[in-house]
């Protein structure tokens, strides 16, 4: 019963976690000088503003998701970051560099230490695998036994020891996104760039390009900042994630807490396909008030998801039916939207409600439904 | 055929060779920088200079504008300055070559046109130079296209030569000009345009066994 207790608090905690989700967000960019730190980037073509003063940290080591949709300006957030796009106005410093003025020329040896991978992999198809691998070392003046003995690890680390000598055109895409991860690695990079790096593959392959990335982090520390449209993506490798519209940074957060409280419509959206909704046909007979049964959401995430909610919810506030929903992990927390129905009687409901909400839920009553039909 | 006939024949064939084979190679020494300067300096390109791109666009145009046969004799004056003469085998290389440049410069841009600028951007990711862009991007990425271009011009300066006859440069193409056709000598008629045939379909061949083994575009 004790330890009970020392649970609940813990929710509570956490329910005012969920609260002041932006706050928490703007404090996690990581002890010491963070990689990369934008203020107030600004980038317009034409009369349309690309980015619309978007300012973000990444800490070193971190894995940040930058997600939004097709035109939302992330392609031109992460090309700000290695110099090929110039911001208009405010300031992009890496590594505590402020870039933005730099002239090609001095951003060149700046480059090198930012690699770079695509959906399109763009690897020179005239170049063996190990060429294409130890190219950024070419540019930086390493002998060749030097960069092809530093080709030939690397070709290691991403699993393709034995196609050092084939050509790009041989392999299959997940191979040569793995051909690509080991040249951006290839010049010891401080930071990873990833420009839709698993839009083109298929999703087992995407498990283990991501996996791979996932795996570098660890071993080498390194700091990666991933665009992408995909929230599966985000939500299987991210710390971090950093939702843009309009070219606006609209939402930033720790991946679960953004999962478990999407606060724009635009992360909701996002959200959509990975998260359970309600099933279409119960949504089509909504009524706003009529109905002997009350449909709720119920959303819950960390420690509140932990305990016996449905069981206590039976036992202690009466009955209710499990409509659809589950728990997921979401770096490795628990991330549950659960979709009940409750018997639309005033005292039921509110105990219900408040039941849910008093173990850390957040409940919102979407209408209501006759049972029998 | 006579052996006197065989030594003009073989002489002919040794002057065609050559001014296909020395314009040629002018002309891809040449039409390769500037189609490269054409590509590198459009919009967009990675040394973007459009008042550079316009002049050199003129400059090639009005040269591809020109019938040959008017370059050949316009440009006596200039071929007298770096040949010497204005008459012969060498002189004709001069007016084939600046003819062949601005032609083979064109053709050399379109391939380098058609190089991925997500290799260009990858490159320019990595810290590469323009001039390392160039040199491991641009160039080996548009070698299949710059090599059959070139064997579409070492075909085009076959048929080109013959018109230098015009100005005493003899070949071929004279060959059969003066004796099959003004001297109504058949067999002869006959014997060059076999030669130009097998010449023709030899380059052809070998040029097209070069650019296979050089695309790597396909596994």
């Amino acid at each position: 019963m004790a330890s009970r207790r020392v649970k609940d608090d813990k929710m509570n905690q956490h329910v005012s976690a969920l609260a002041s989700n932006g706050a928490l967000a703007a404090a996690a960019g990581g002890a010491g000088e963070p990689v990369v730190r934008l203020i107030d980037v600004r980038r317009h073509f034409g009369p349309t503003a690309a980015l619309d003063g978007v300012s973000l940290t990444v800490g070193k080591g971190e894995i940040v998701g930058i997600i939004g949709r097709s035109g939302a300006g992330k392609s031109t957030l992460i090309r700000c970051l290695n110099g090929l796009e110039r911001p208009d106005s405010g300031e992009v410093h890496i590594e505590g560099r402020e870039i933005g003025r730099l002239g090609e020329n001095q951003l060149q040896p700046l480059r090198r230490r930012i690699g770079m991978i695509f959906q399109h992999f763009n690897l020179l198809s005239a170049k063996t695998v190990e060429e294409n691998v130890a190219l950024p070392l070419k540019i930086e003046g390493v002998s060749r036994p030097e960069r092809l003995r530093r080709a030939a690890e690397l070709l290691e680390l991403v699993g393709l020891a034995g196609k050092a000598k084939a050509y790009p055109a041989s392999l299959s895409g997940g191979q040569k996104q793995r051909v690509g991860i080991a040249r951006a690695l290839a010049a010891r990079p401080a930071l990873l760039l990833s420009d839709e790096a698993t839009s083109a593959l298929d999703p087992e392959t995407t498990r283990s390009i991501l996996a791979l990335l996932r795996d570098i982090n660890r071993q080498l520390g390194l700091t990666i900042i991933l665009i992408t449209h995909e929230m599966e993506v985000v939500r299987s490798i991210a710390d971090r994630v950093a939702v843009i519209d309009a070219g606006r940074i609209v939402e930033e957060g720790e991946v679960w807490k953004v999962f478990a409280d999407p606060q724009s419509d635009i992360t909701t959206s996002l959200l959509q396909g990975i998260r359970p909704q309600l099933p279409a046909e119960i949504a089509q007979r909504l009524s706003p008030t009529l109905g002997s049964e009350a449909v709720l959401r119920v959303d819950i995430a960390g420690e509140a998801a932990l305990g016996p909610l449905l069981a206590d919810l039976g036992g202690q506030a009466g009955a209710f039916r499990f409509i659809h929903g589950g728990i997921e992990r979401v770096q490795g927390r628990p991330v549950g939207t659960l979709f009940l129905a409750v018997p639309s009687g005033e005292p039921d409901l509110l105990r219900t409600v408040q039941f849910l909400t008093g173990r850390g839920a957040r409940v919102e009553v979407l209408g209501h439904v006759f049972d029998n039909d | 055929m006579s052996s006197t006939m065989i030594d003009l024949f073989l002489r002919s064939l040794w002057e065609t060779v050559l001014m296909t084979g020395a314009s040629g190679a002018i002309s891809f020494v040449f039409g390769l920088p500037l189609g490269l300067a054409l590509v590198v300096t459009d919009r967009g390109g990675i040394a973007q200079n459009l008042w550079v791109n316009r002049i050199l666009g003129s400059i090639v145009n009005g040269f591809r504008a020109v019938p040959f046969i008017i370059l050949l004799v316009a440009l006596i004056p200039l071929t007298r300055l770096i040949a010497g003469t204005s008459i012969g085998t060498w002189a004709a290389i001069v007016p084939l070559s600046i003819a062949a440049t601005p032609y083979y410069a064109r053709i050399a841009e379109v391939s380098l046109r058609e190089v991925d600028r997500g290799l260009i951007e990858a490159v320019r990711a990595m810290g590469g130079s323009r001039w390392t862009i160039v040199r491991e991007v641009l160039v080996p990425e548009a070698m299949p296209g710059i090599v059959a271009g070139f064997t579409v011009t070492l075909v085009t300066l076959v048929g080109a030569s013959a018109m230098a006859g015009a100005i005493g440069a003899g070949g071929l193409g004279d060959l059969a000009i003066r004796y099959g056709y003004q001297r109504f000598e058949t067999s002869v008629m006959i014997a060059v345009v076999s030669v130009l045939i097998v010449m023709v379909c030899a380059l052809q061949w070998a040029g097209d066994r070069l650019v296979a083994r050089l695309d790597r575009r396909v596994a």
